[in-house]
């Protein structure tokens, strides 16, 4: 199998083309402009892709919604401050019952921020983002690799749940280079969808909606979705584990934290310090058992996010009171060295008295 | 030489959709519709032809009217 | 004697009562686009994009194909559609608060891209859902729930006239703007509208149709005068007529 030499934002643009991705809509945002320009050279000019530069992530993610409405496969991708703006979609895709691939590769915020890596949106992805009572699946790279991969299983996903995916990628992910192998080649058909709305032909006139005035209707509405999330929340939690059997100090991070947190991890063994590390590879839906599981082994937690603090409430909610959690975050762009985790990871360590 | 045949027509209102505007009353040339002093289910009081030979059948009533309520016919 | 049928309920208009005011022109529009596509034979390709507003319900109406837009964003929806889907027609069904408030970014954009869709953009100058709060379209002077003292040019601005602003837009092939007021304009708007429809058949690029529409209820009138107001008040700001035709040039 070839290996690929090329940035993680291309990563992501080939992955979905061969995914079947058919239509992509974007605007430009850093640090994420090469998957819109990966898209623009190689999308375009295939037979029967679309390719639009939207006037906004606006349109971008209701040309998205249009696209999925008549069938195909059709993804955005956009960085922090325009995924704000796509909520309003995603919450509508959501609401439809619509498949769809949203990258976001995150950047520092509030606000316009910096164009340097972070994790501060793991909220915003992860409890559904826009208004309303939904959730949409999340998928947390932490390689060039995983970036392939997993935009292949985010397309999958997307159709069989029939529901938004979130991509969380971050700004140093997508600028990255690595030897990436591409499993998969574009499928010949896709199968056609159920829902797609081209005309009353040999069939009733359907409907795509949100819109009820009838309350009742919207609660079942509700609780079809509710249904298929707990589906979703037994099936599709994913994680790594990294020398957590004889772990006494649990790091959890993901994404390109859980990259740093590795290197900080192999120097602390390379100290005698017994360290391992849970990595979620799904954020929502989130691997609460996993770690209920390690808890019953191991006491202390330590939760590394570039941020102020985000996905540590998961863990807590994780842990039930049990155990006790340390947390480490860089917000606003900075990234942290592996020395630096190192650092403050050894620190606890000896404070608690693991050495012993 | 053939005799000239006047056109009839007569209209049909669906008292049920009526709701009453009375839009058709303005159009219509022969001021054939007219208020029908009943009330609908839906709370209006509803249109009805008032059948005075006149109507020519000219369907003016069924385009303006905004609930598709009036159909047309022409003997 | 032969009785013969004059007019009839259109067919692809569903047996159901709308939920509009007494004297509303979205009913009307809804009669016509229903018997324009039945006499176009167009039920089995065609996509009809509502928008929220008192449309949100078209489609307790119209029997064919419909997917609900969020506010504004009629125009993006339907290029996604149309993109996919070439041989679909697909049209928009906007009011001037979601077509020229909040929409007006999509339907320039997706006008300027040339995209084959059309946009029925229903114009009663004031958010008739809402509860009749000024919109883009209201009238120097109109009264509204937000604009109690009459719309102020100074602190409010002026009508927008969405069909010229897009009539100089190269994309756009077909507007006109007519009026469901009267059995001539509502004959008018008809053959509009299957211009309209027939421009996105020929594949030539952006149609449109503004439709100027009676709100008796949010203009606080009776059903009659809020349709004579139409031609006393709206047609001086927004003239009725083809705005815009390059069907002859797109075909050479």
């Amino acid at each position: 199998m070839n290996k690929y030499l090329i940035s993680g934002n291309s990563v992501i643009a080939e992955a979905a083309i061969r995914a079947g991705c058919q239509c992509y809509f974007g605007y430009p945002i850093t640090p994420q402009n090469e998957l819109t320009e990966y898209m623009a050279l190689h999308l375009s000019r295939k037979e029967g892709c679309t390719f639009i530069q939207a006037e906004s992530e606006i349109s971008a993610i209701n040309m998205v919604y249009g696209a999925s409405i008549a069938g195909a496969r059709a993804m955005t991708s956009s960085s922090s401050p325009g995924i704000s703006l796509k909520q309003e979609g995603i919450s509508y895709l959501a609401a439809c019952e619509l498949p769809a691939v949203i990258v976001n590769m995150m950047r520092g915020g509030p606000g316009l921020g910096s164009i340097s890596a972070s994790q501060s949106d793991y909220f915003q992805a992860t409890r559904g983002g826009g208004h309303g009572d939904y959730r949409t699946i999340v998928l947390s790279p932490a390689s060039g690799q995983e970036l392939a991969d997993l935009t292949q299983r985010a397309f999958d996903l997307a159709d069989n749940y029939r529901t938004p995916v979130i991509i969380l990628g971050d700004g140093m992910l997508g600028q990255m280079m690595e030897p990436v192998e591409f499993h998969k080649e574009a499928p010949e058909n896709l199968s056609t969808k159920s829902w797609a709305l081209k005309g009353a032909k040999d069939r009733p006139s359907k409907i795509i909606k949100t819109f009820t005035s009838n309350p009742n209707e919207l609660e079942e509405i509700n609780w079809r979705l509710f249904r298929k999330y707990r589906l979703i929340e037994r099936e599709e939690v994913d994680y790594e584990t990294y020398m957590v059997e004889d772990a006494e100090l649990i790091v959890i991070a993901y994404g390109i934290a859980a990259r740093i947190a590795k290197g900080a991890i192999k120097k602390a063994r390379a100290h005698n310090l017994k360290v391992g590390m849970l990595r979620p590879i799904t954020l929502w839906p989130f691997p609460f058992k996993k770690i209920q599981e390690i808890s019953k082994r191991v006491q202390y937690f330590f939760v590394f996010e570039m941020n102020m603090g985000q996905m540590i409430e998961d863990v807590q909610l994780a842990l039930e009171g049990n155990g006790e959690i340390s947390f480490y975050g860089r917000p606003g762009g900075v990234i942290p060295t592996p020395s630096e985790v190192f650092r403050i990871l050894s620190r606890q360590y000896y404070q608690k008295g693991l050495n012993r | 030489m053939k005799a000239k045949v006047k056109m009839k027509g007569y209209i049909e209102i669906n008292q049920e959709s009526c709701k009453g505007c009375q839009i058709c009353f303005y159009f219509c040339p022969k001021s054939s519709i007219s208020d029908s002093g009943s009330i609908n289910s839906s709370g209006y009081f509803s249109a009805c032809f008032s059948d005075n030979s006149e109507c020519n059948a000219c369907g003016i009533c069924a385009i303006v009217c905004p609930e598709a309520a009036i159909e047309v016919y022409r003997e | 004697m032969t009785i013969k049928t004059v007019y009839k309920r259109p067919k692809l208009l569903k047996e159901r009562l709308f939920h509009y005011c007494p004297g509303c022109g979205h009913s009307v529009i809804h009669k016509l686009l229903c018997e324009v596509i039945d006499e176009m034979n167009l039920k089995e390709r065609i996509v009809c994009i509502p928008p929220p507003g008192c449309s949100v319900f078209a489609y307790n109406y119209l029997d064919i194909d419909m997917a609900e837009s969020a506010h504004g964003r009629g125009a993006a929806v339907a290029t996604g559609i149309k993109r996919v889907s070439p041989e679909t027609i697909v049209f928009t069904y906007q009011g001037d608060g979601d077509l020229s408030a909040i929409g007006t970014a999509e339907t320039i954009h997706a006008a300027n891209r040339e995209e084959k869709i059309t946009a029925i953009f229903v114009n009663n100058a004031v958010y008739g859902m809402t509860g009749g709060q000024m919109a883009p379209t209201t009238m120097i002077g109109q009264k509204t729930t937000t604009s109690p003292y009459g719309r102020e040019v100074n602190k409010e601005g002026y009508p927008l006239k969405m069909s010229e602003i897009l009539s100089v837009v190269e994309g756009t092939v077909y507007i006109e703007r007519t009026a469901v007021n009267s059995p001539k304009n509502i004959k008018k708007t008809k053959k509009a509208i299957s211009k309209a429809f027939q421009v996105q058949i020929d594949n030539l690029g952006f149609s449109m149709v503004e439709i100027l529409s009676p709100c008796p209820t949010n203009w606080k009138m009776s059903p009659i005068e809020s349709w004579h107001w139409v031609d006393k008040e709206m047609v001086k700001e927004f003239p009725l007529g083809v705005i815009k035709d390059r069907i002859k040039v797109k075909k050479c």
